[in-house]
C-alpha cells in the first residue's frame, strides 16, 4: 500500500479513536506498572480481577465487559471444540470457565441456536443460571437460517425456546443472526424476517421489555447491511455485530470480493453512532497461529505478550466497540485474553500502523479465509472441509508447502503435508472426495469457493504424492 | 562354534524375511527384497535358474542349510522347538522315516501345485501368511500408537495405517498353518520339514549326497545319546551310529552338543543307501497328521477399523466389492493365467500394498492368491511396490511409466448410481481424477450443453487404476467400476 493510504489511515484512526479514550486507558495501564523484577513473566502473572476495561450500552446504560465471552466454541468432554466430532460439551468445564471469567470482570455472553450442533444455549444457560440474572448479559440470535424455519411460526418458536434453554425471562442482546448470507442476501434476508413479520415483532418485544437490545449480525451482501442501516431511524438498533480485525479492516475485500472492509463496516456504525459488536477479532484463529516471521515481527515488540493479544488489542482500540467476542475453548485463552482487557492498553497511531503493515506482510500469504465456523458442515458428501482447509493454512504457515521437489527441506515439508493431512483429516473426509456440488458455498459467511478450494488442494496433494513438482 | 554361526544367519534370514511383511513403507525390500526371491519354491515358480543352481549346489556341498538357514517357516519351528526345550530337555530320540508319507504328500504337492494351490504347503509361502495375517496386524497396531504418541509430540516420524481383514479363508489358513506348525515343532522338532514339506523332501534326495556333513567318529562315541537326544530331525541313530542324512537339515546341534567331539562337519564317503525302518511305530503315526480340529474362533479381534461417525458429519456408508466378471490382477503380471500359474499365495505384495487394494481372493481357482479392488483405495500411479517384491514372477518387475502405458481393466459406467441421477447434483469427480484422461464428461441429453453432465470412459485410455471407482461419491456401489482383463495391453 502506498504511503499516501497510510498517512490517511492514521488520521482517520486518530479521530475514530478519539484522544480522550486513549488518555484514560493508558493513565489505568500505567498505574498498574510495577517497577523491579517479576516472579512471573507477563504471560503468566496473576491476571487482576478488577482492571476488566468496561464499556457502555448509550441506549440502556448497560456497562459491559469489553471481552465477551463467544460461546460457539465450547470445550467438549474430549478436549476439543465441541462443534467439531460427536463429542458432548462438557460443562463441567463451561461452568469453570464461565466462573472464571465472570470473577474477572466478564458479564457478556453470546450464543445462538445453531451453535455447537445446538446444544450451546442450553449449556450457556446452565453455566450462567448458577450467577445472578443482574450479573451478566445474555446474547442470542434468531438463527432461521434453514428454510423450513423461514414462517413466522417457526421462528417465533425458536426465539421463545432460546429463552427456555437459557432459562431466563429476557433477553440483554438479541440479534437478527447472520444478515446478508445466502447465495442473495436480500431475498434471503426478507424471506427470514421482513415476508413473515419476524421483525415486527422483535420490534414488539424490544417494546415489551423482553428483549432489552436488538441488532443484527452481518457476513456477506453489504446490500442488506446498506439497507438496514438506511432505515435505522425507524428500527433504532441499539448494537449492530461485525466482523473486524487487522486484516479484515482494509483487505476484507482483498481476500474476497464480496466481501466489506471493516473500516467501512465501523465507520457507518461510529456515524450512527451505533454500538458495535466485535465477531472473529481473531479470524478463527488465523491472527493466533501466524507465519514464524510475523510471530518474530510481533514478539520483538512485546515479548511477553501473545501473539492473539495484538488482535484483541485492535479491535478493542475503537471507541464505539462496545465489546469484543472470543470463542474461547480452553482455560489458556480466556486467560491470555482477560490479561489483555484488564485492562486494555489501547494501540497508539504508531502500533495502528504497525499492524496495518503486519496485515499487508500476512497478505502475501496465500492463506484461505476460513475460520473453522463450520457453517457448510455437515457436506452431504461427508467431507470435513474446514478440517482441509486449516490443515492447509496450516502448513501455509509452517512453511510446509514445497513449490518445488529441488527445494531443501522438501522430503520433511513432503512427509509433514502428507502424513498431517492424514491425521487431520480421515482419508474418506479428505478433499479428493470433493465432487463440486457446489452446495456448501451459500453457507459460508467468509464467502470462500469450497469446492474451487478443495479442488485446487487436492491437486497439490496429487502432486505431492506422485512428486510432480 | 558351527552351532553358533547357523543360529546367527538364520536370525538375520529370519528378522529380514519377516520385516519384508511388516514394513509398509517399502524402505526395507530395497535392501533385503532379494530374501524373498531366493526361497525354493518361488524361484522355482519364477523359472529363477540361476537361484535354482544355487540352491541345488549348496545342498549339494552343505547338506539342507536352506532348511536351517534360508526357510523362514524352518527357522520359526526352531524357535518353537527351542521354546519347547525349556519345558523339557533332550525331548528327542530317533524314529525311522516315514518315507512313504513324504512321496504320498510330494505326489499330492504336485497335484495341487498343478491346480494353483501349490503355496498350501509350500514353506515360505506358509510363513508368509502367518506374518501377513498374524504378525503384520500387531506390527501395525504397535505403529499405530507409536503414531498417536508421534502425533501429540508434533513429530511425523510415525504414520498411522488401517489394520482391517483382507481374507477370512486366507486368515484361517494363516491360523491353522500356525497351529499346527507350531505344536508339531513343539512336539516333534522338525516333523513338519520332514514328513510334509514338499521342499524339504526334493532337497533330501540331494543331502543325502551332500559333500559335507556330520560325521560320527565311532572311535570316540560313548553312546551317551546327548546327540540323539538333541537331534530335533529326528534323524539320529546312535544304536547304529547312523544319520539319516535325508533328513538331516545340518543345524549342528549334535556337533555342539556331544561332550566327546565326536562328531564332526566333514566330507565322508557315501554312506550304503538307508535301510529304513520298515515297522511303522505307533510313534511315527503319532508324528504324522495330527488332527487339527481346534479351530480358533478368530472371527472378531481383526476386525476392520472401527467406522468413524460424527456428528457434524455426514455418514459416509461404506463401498461394497462390485460383481467383477474379470478378477484384476497388478500391472506386471501380464495375465491372469500366468498370474495364476506363477503365483504362490505368499501374500507379500499384498502385505506392501499402501493403498490397500490388493487382499487374497476367496474364489476357488485362485485361492489366498491376491487380487485388486477398490473399496479402500486406487492403484496409485506412482506405486509399483508389488510388481518389485513379487519372488515368484507372478508380477514382474514394472516402472512407473509402465504402469502408466499398462491396461489391467477397463471402466465400467453405471448410470443408474451416478449421484448426477440419483442427487441432480454436478460431479465429474471421476473424470477430475483419471490419471490416464480416458474420462470425459458429457452433456446427459445430446445436443444440450447445458444439461447435467455425465461421464463416458474411452476404454482406448483407461487403464484400469480405479481412481474413478474409489473416489466415486455413489455409495455403497460405485458409479463407475473397474472390470478386469484376463489379458493385459499396452496402449
Amino acid at each position: 500500500m502506498d504511503k499516501k493510504n497510510n498517512d490517511m489511515n492514521r488520521r482517520k484512526f486518530l479521530k475514530l479513536l478519539g484522544a480522550g479514550a486513549a488518555v484514560t486507558s493508558a493513565a489505568i495501564y500505567g498505574c498498574d506498572s510495577k517497577a523491579g523484577k517479576s516472579a512471573a513473566g507477563g504471560g503468566t502473572g496473576e491476571i487482576p480481577t478488577d482492571k476488566m476495561t468496561m464499556r457502555t450500552n448509550p441506549t440502556t446504560g448497560d456497562k459491559v465487559s469489553l471481552l465477551g465471552f463467544g460461546m460457539m466454541r465450547l470445550p467438549s468432554v474430549g478436549g476439543r471444540s465441541a462443534r467439531e466430532g460427536n463429542e458432548e460439551i462438557d460443562q463441567e468445564m463451561v461452568n469453570e470457565m464461565v466462573d472464571y471469567a465472570m470473577a474477572h470482570g466478564v458479564n457478556y455472553f453470546d450464543t445462538s441456536p445453531a451453535y455447537c450442533r445446538g446444544m450451546s444455549e442450553r449449556s450457556t444457560g446452565i453455566a450462567l443460571s448458577r450467577h445472578p440474572r443482574n450479573s451478566y448479559f445474555i446474547a442470542t440470535k434468531l438463527s432461521n437460517f434453514s428454510p423450513d424455519t423461514w414462517s413466522r411460526e417457526a421462528s417465533i418458536a425458536m426465539y421463545r425456546n432460546s429463552m427456555k434453554e437459557l432459562q431466563v425471562d429476557y433477553i440483554d442482546y438479541l440479534l437478527l443472526h447472520g444478515i446478508g448470507m445466502g447465495s442473495d442476501g436480500m431475498k434471503e434476508f426478507n424471506a427470514r424476517y421482513m415476508d413473515n413479520g419476524v421483525l415486527d415483532f422483535l420490534l414488539e418485544e424490544r417494546k415489551a421489555g423482553r428483549i432489552r437490545n436488538l441488532g443484527f449480525s452481518y457476513h456477506g451482501d453489504i446490500r442488506v447491511f446498506d439497507y438496514l442501516l438506511s432505515r435505522h431511524d425507524e428500527y433504532k438498533w441499539d448494537f449492530v455485530q461485525i466482523q473486524l480485525n487487522y486484516l479484515d479492516w482494509r483487505y476484507a475485500k482483498q481476500i474476497n470480493p464480496r466481501n466489506t472492509d471493516a473500516e467501512y463496516l465501523y465507520g457507518e456504525l461510529n456515524k450512527r453512532h451505533i454500538p458495535a459488536v466485535i465477531m472473529e477479532p481473531l479470524l478463527g484463529g488465523r491472527l493466533s497461529n501466524v507465519p514464524d516471521n510475523i510471530v518474530a515481527r510481533l514478539k520483538e515488540r512485546e515479548p511477553e505478550r501473545s501473539v492473539a493479544s495484538w488482535a484483541f488489542r485492535f479491535a478493542g482500540s475503537f471507541p464505539d466497540v462496545l465489546t469484543v467476542l472470543s470463542g474461547m475453548t480452553r482455560m489458556e485463552h480466556l486467560q491470555d485474553n482477560l490479561r489483555t482487557y484488564a485492562p486494555l492498553k489501547p494501540l497508539t497511531e504508531e502500533e495502528f500502523a504497525f499492524l496495518q503493515d503486519t496485515a499487508t506482510l500476512m497478505m502475501q500469504f496465500d492463506t484461505i479465509p476460513c475460520n473453522d465456523c463450520k457453517y457448510c458442515m455437515p457436506c452431504p458428501y461427508g467431507i470435513d472441509i474446514p478440517a482441509v482447509l486449516l490443515h492447509y493454512n496450516k502448513c501455509l504457515n509452517e512453511g510446509n508447502l514445497p513449490q518445488d521437489s529441488r527445494t531443501e527441506s522438501y522430503r520433511e515439508a513432503r512427509r509433514a503435508f502428507l502424513v498431517g493431512y492424514d491425521r487431520s483429516v480421515p482419508r474418506l473426509r479428505q478433499a479428493n472426495h470433493c465432487i463440486g456440488c457446489g452446495q456448501c458455498n451459500p453457507h459460508c459467511p467468509q464467502r470462500i469457493d469450497i469446492p474451487a478450494e478443495l479442488h485446487r488442494i487436492d491437486a497439490y496433494v496429487e502432486r505431492l504424492k506422485q512428486e510432480t513438482l | 562354534m558351527l552351532r553358533r554361526v547357523r543360529q546367527i544367519a538364520a536370525f538375520l534370514c529370519f528378522s529380514l524375511i519377516t520385516l519384508l511383511f511388516l514394513d509398509f513403507t517399502g524402505v526395507s525390500h530395497s535392501y533385503f527384497g532379494w530374501l524373498a526371491k531366493i526361497q525354493f519354491f518361488p524361484a522355482f515358480m519364477a523359472l529363477n535358474i540361476g537361484v535354482l543352481v544355487v540352491l541345488v549346489l549348496l545342498t549339494l556341498i552343505f547338506g539342507r542349510v536352506y532348511c536351517s538357514v534360508i526357510c523362514p517357516l524352518g527357522v520359526f519351528q526352531d524357535f518353537v522347538s527351542w521354546l519347547g526345550n525349556k519345558y523339557k530337555k533332550n525331548r528327542f530320540r530317533y524314529s525311522p522315516a516315514l518315507s512313504w508319507l513324504r512321496y504320498i504328500i510330494l505326489v499330492l504337492f504336485v497335484a495341487m501345485a498343478l491346480m494353483g494351490w501349490g503355496g498350501l504347503l509350500e514353506p515360505y509361502s506358509a510363513y508368509g501368511r502367518m506374518a501377513s495375517n498374524l504378525f503384520a496386524p500387531l506390527y501395525r497396531w504397535g505403529n499405530n500408537l507409536l503414531a498417536y504418541m508421534a502425533e501429540r509430540a508434533d513429530s511425523y516420524a510415525f504414520y498411522s495405517v488401517d489394520v482391517w481383514m483382507k481374507g477370512l479363508s486366507t486368515l484361517l489358513v494363516a491360523v491353522v498353518t500356525f497351529v499346527v506348525v507350531a505344536v508339531l515343532a513343539w512336539r516333534g522338532g522338525r516333523t513338519y520339514c520332514n514328513t510334509i514339506c514338499p521342499v524339504g523332501t526334493l532337497l533330501s534326495f540331494l543331502s543325502r549326497f551332500a559333500w559335507l556333513r556330520p560325521v560320527i567318529d565311532t572311535s570316540k562315541c560313548i553312546n551317551c545319546k546327548l546327540c540323539e537326544r538333541n537331534c530335533k530331525a529326528s534323524c539320529i541313530n546312535i544304536k547304529e551310529h547312523k544319520i539319516d542324512y535325508s533328513r538331516c537339515v545340518t543345524c549342528m546341534n549334535c556337533i555342539d552338543k556331544c561332550p566327546k567331539g565326536a562328531i564332526r562337519y566333514a566330507h565322508a564317503a557315501a554312506p550304503a543307501a538307508q535301510t529304513e525302518a520298515a515297522k511303522t511305530s505307533a510313534d511315527g503315526g503319532r508324528r504324522g497328521f495330527l488332527t487339527v480340529a481346534s479351530l480358533f474362533a478368530a472371527g472378531s479381534w481383526l476386525k476392520a477399523q472401527e467406522k468413524k461417525v460424527d456428528g457434524g458429519l455426514a455418514v459416509i456408508e461404506e463401498k461394497k466389492v462390485p460383481v467383477r466378471n474379470t478378477p484384476l490382477v497388478p500391472a506386471g503380471s501380464d495375465s491372469l493365467r500366468s498370474f495364476t500359474a506363477h503365483c504362490t499365495a505368499c501374500q507379500l505384495c499384498v502385505s506392501v500394498c499402501p493403498n490397500d487394494v490388493l487382499r487374497p481372493s476367496s474364489s476357488l481357482s485362485r485361492w489366498m492368491q491376491p487380487e485388486m479392488s477398490y473399496e479402500r483405495g486406487y492403484c496409485r500411479p506412482e506405486c509399483v511396490r508389488c510388481s518389485e517384491v513379487c519372488p515368484a514372477g507372478a508380477i514382474r518387475p514394472i516402472t512407473v511409466a509402465d504402469k502408466s502405458s499398462i491396461q489391467m481393466g477397463h471402466a465400467v459406467f453405471v448410470y443408474e448410481n451416478c449421484v448426477v441421477n440419483t442427487d441432480g447434483v454436478e460431479c465429474g469427480n471421476c473424470a477430475r481424477h483419471c490419471p490416464a484422461g480416458a474420462i470425459q464428461m458429457v452433456p446427459s441429453v445430446a445436443g444440450v450443453p447445458d444439461s447435467p453432465k455425465l461421464p463416458v470412459v474411452n476404454e482406448a485410455r483407461c487403464i484400469g487404476c480405479g481412481a474413478c471407482e474409489n473416489l466415486c461419491p455413489a455409495r455403497p456401489f460405485s458409479a463407475i467400476y473397474v472390470e478386469g482383463h484376463g489379458k493385459h495391453s499396452v496402449i
